[in-house]
């Protein structure tokens, strides 16, 4: 994609000013598209071939019994009124009991989320650290064998099933190397010495000073995150790649080197610079699809996530944990793409 | 210039002459040449035509399976369970004693019939509402992309999940899953190539001669937009065969027997660490046919779209 060329025509002062008109706007497609994401979801839960009161009653519950459920599920009103009290207990937070677990699905949200926020948060992270360098590089020696072997690297990123290759790492690191633990995110005899304050162990064992624990945790943490990052590094590395292509063809990296700039200012000082821009929108994009992504992997690794969490109500049929998981993940991910967007749009002057 | 092509004797020579004639006397010459110049640049990306040679073996090995395996890749035999690669079978047997070999060959026809149907799915609907939003414009236009857009924000794999565990497991509900959440960059693609020919004269001309709003859509939009259309599909492929393996993986996609390859990884986890070719194929399978789409569709973009090349 090639940079958007200001267009022009918005130059005059107006009333509203353009950045409320653009602020008003990103506000309104938000508001849009949660209410769309919880739209389609209310639609599925009502689709599911699992009778909802059958679900909680049980099938041999008498009919008074089912009746009173069925009321109080609010079954006999319309299906608008139905959505809009799904709507109201969605903004209140309230998803419901799980039949899984006994308990609140935001409850279980709450338990489960941070573990998938550990691991999509670290994978993303060691994205940008390899990839973006990565991406300069090959955009730099184009053409050259480096360049070759960026682009070979980003090919099987991203055509690799990530829950695959994962599989491939817990036998060799694993079963065969045992350089590193297997599934689980830290050893059953460390479970618990850690009080959950935020749910991120890593956070939470370093806090409390527990060194050993922290340890444990963080070598739980190499193999998933190295496997998840293998697709937000090929993406980053390729997007990088084209939008510094992009930048080094333009005539300012040219005056720049007339001027005499070492080749080191001309990447980082000048090129590198007005990609930063353009790159802020891809990382978000990366980590919100890593987010849920991390589905399969934690399924690879018996990860405690939410996707872990979606997965398995999904086989117990378990709709409201099912729902409920989709909206968060679903909030999320749209929320980030927003913050993503609406900060390329302020730090970059030219979309102003 | 009609007789220059005619002359030569030998015929491989009228034929390169016809379809390197620059004045072609018909629409039929004019589009073989087209698809000739195409395949030319196309040919000289030996990248690009890897991608496309395996996807051509992809194909070939699912339209031929009954005569490569000699089997359906369901026979079980369990005096011959979980044995390595061998000469007697290339890729080992799996749990219940089937050829992996056998198996993947077979789980091919199950890919293509996958991406297949998808793309089948997808590209009339986002072709659709791409150009009638594109063409009619005003409210038309934002209440379709905003719609759109709406699903473009979706989390793919979360929602395909939710989707096929309220239709039910299975091969077709994983199709429409994948669909249903694959249709939205379509729409949004059609409509910025609509946009862009909305207002050329070719249209202009259609309009003035009292052409409906439906012919023009149908007859003189659509076809300028299937380009880029076949582009994205291509590179979306991957994607959508990764979608469906990973149902398959989780066990939502096809069910057993099936031989689908994500769940034949699936299968293969339990003998993961001593029986290691149980799981390991089939994603290998996975990784090459993935590959092979990514590479013809960066080929194709590189004829087809121009504009976006590098």
């Amino acid at each position: 994609m090639s940079s958007p060329s200001s267009s022009g025509g918005s130059g005059n002062r107006s009333f509203p000013p353009p950045i409320l008109l653009k602020i008003f706007n990103i506000i309104f497609t938000l508001v849009l598209t949660l209410l769309g994401l919880t739209a389609v979801t209310f639609i599925i839960g009502r689709v599911m071939p699992v009778d909802p009161v059958v679900a909680i009653v049980g099938d041999r519950a008498s009919k008074e019994v089912y009746d009173a459920m069925f009321l109080e599920l609010g079954l006999d009103k319309s299906i608008l009124e139905q959505y809009f009290i799904f709507l109201k207990k969605t903004l209140h937070g309230d998803f419901g009991k799980s039949i899984g677990t006994a308990r609140p699905v935001l409850d279980d949200l709450l338990h489960f989320f941070p573990a998938t926020l550990e691991l999509a948060t670290i994978a993303t992270f060691l994205g940008i650290l390899f990839g973006v360098p990565m991406g300069v590089i090959a955009a730099v020696k184009q053409g050259k064998w480096i360049d070759h072997v960026v682009r070979v690297i980003g090919l099987f990123g991203y055509s690799v099933p990530i829950f695959w290759l994962a599989l491939v790492g817990l036998l060799v690191f694993y079963a065969r190397l045992e350089w590193l633990p297997g599934p689980g995110r830290i050893e059953v005899y460390y479970d618990g010495i850690v009080d959950p304050i935020t749910g991120v162990i890593l956070i939470d064992s370093a806090w409390q000073g527990e060194w050993e624990v922290f340890e444990n945790a963080f070598s739980h943490l190499i193999l998933p995150s190295l496997m998840l990052a293998t697709f937000a590094l090929a993406y980053i590395a390729r997007m990088t790649r084209s939008f510094m292509l992009d930048q080094l063809s333009q005539e300012y990296v040219l005056t720049a080197r007339v001027k005499g700039l070492s080749e080191l200012s001309v990447i980082w000082r000048h090129a590198f610079r007005n990609v930063l821009v353009q790159l802020i929108t891809i990382i978000g994009l990366t980590y919100a699809s890593l987010l849920e992504g991390s589905v399969l992997t934690e399924t690879v690794f018996s990860w405690p996530g939410i996707g872990q969490y979606i997965t398995s109500s999904l086989f117990n049929a378990d709709m409201n944990a099912v729902i409920g998981g989709t909206v968060v993940v679903g909030i999320c991910f749209v929320g980030i793409n927003m913050i993503s967007d609406f900060l390329y749009k302020m730090v970059d002057p030219r979309t102003r | 210039m009609a007789e220059q092509y005619s002359t030569s004797e030998n015929p491989i020579h009228r034929i390169n002459a016809w379809l390197r004639s620059d004045a072609p006397d018909s629409i039929f010459q004019a589009r073989c040449q087209r698809f000739y110049f195409n395949w030319l640049e196309f040919k000289s990306n030996p990248i690009a035509l890897l991608g496309f040679l395996i996807i051509l073996v992809l194909v070939l090995i699912s339209i031929f399976a009954p005569w490569i395996t000699g089997g359906d890749g369901l026979k079980q035999d369990l005096s011959q369970r979980l044995l390595p690669p061998s000469s007697k079978y290339w890729f080992g047997t799996d749990g219940f004693g089937r050829d992996i070999f056998d198996r993947i060959i077979w789980g091919s026809r199950i890919t293509l019939f996958i991406v297949g149907l998808v793309g089948i799915i997808v590209v009339p609907i986002g072709m659709l509402i791409g150009t009638i939003a594109g063409y009619l414009g005003g409210w038309v236009d934002n209440v379709l992309m905003r719609f759109t857009d709406i699903f473009l924000a979706f989390p793919r794999l979360i929602l395909a999940l939710a989707f096929v565990s309220a239709l039910g497991p299975g091969l077709g509900n994983a199709v429409l899953a994948i669909a249903l959440t694959t249709w939205s960059p379509f729409a949004r693609i059609a409509r910025a190539e609509t946009l862009t020919i909305r207002n050329a004269e070719h249209i202009m001309a259609a309009q003035v001669q009292g052409a409906s709003t439906g012919r023009i859509l149908l007859y003189h939009i659509t076809p300028l937009c299937l380009s880029s259309m076949i582009v994205r599909l291509t590179l979306d492929m991957a994607g959508i065969i990764l979608t469906a393996a990973g149902l398959g993986f989780l066990g939502l996609g096809a069910q057993p027997p099936l031989p689908e390859w994500g769940a034949m990884i699936s299968a293969g986890r339990q003998f993961l660490v001593d029986q290691w070719w149980v799981a390991t194929i089939p994603g290998i399978a996975i990784l090459t046919v993935s590959m092979g789409f990514n590479l013809l569709g960066d080929g194709l973009r590189d004829v087809l779209d121009p504009r976006s090349g590098e």
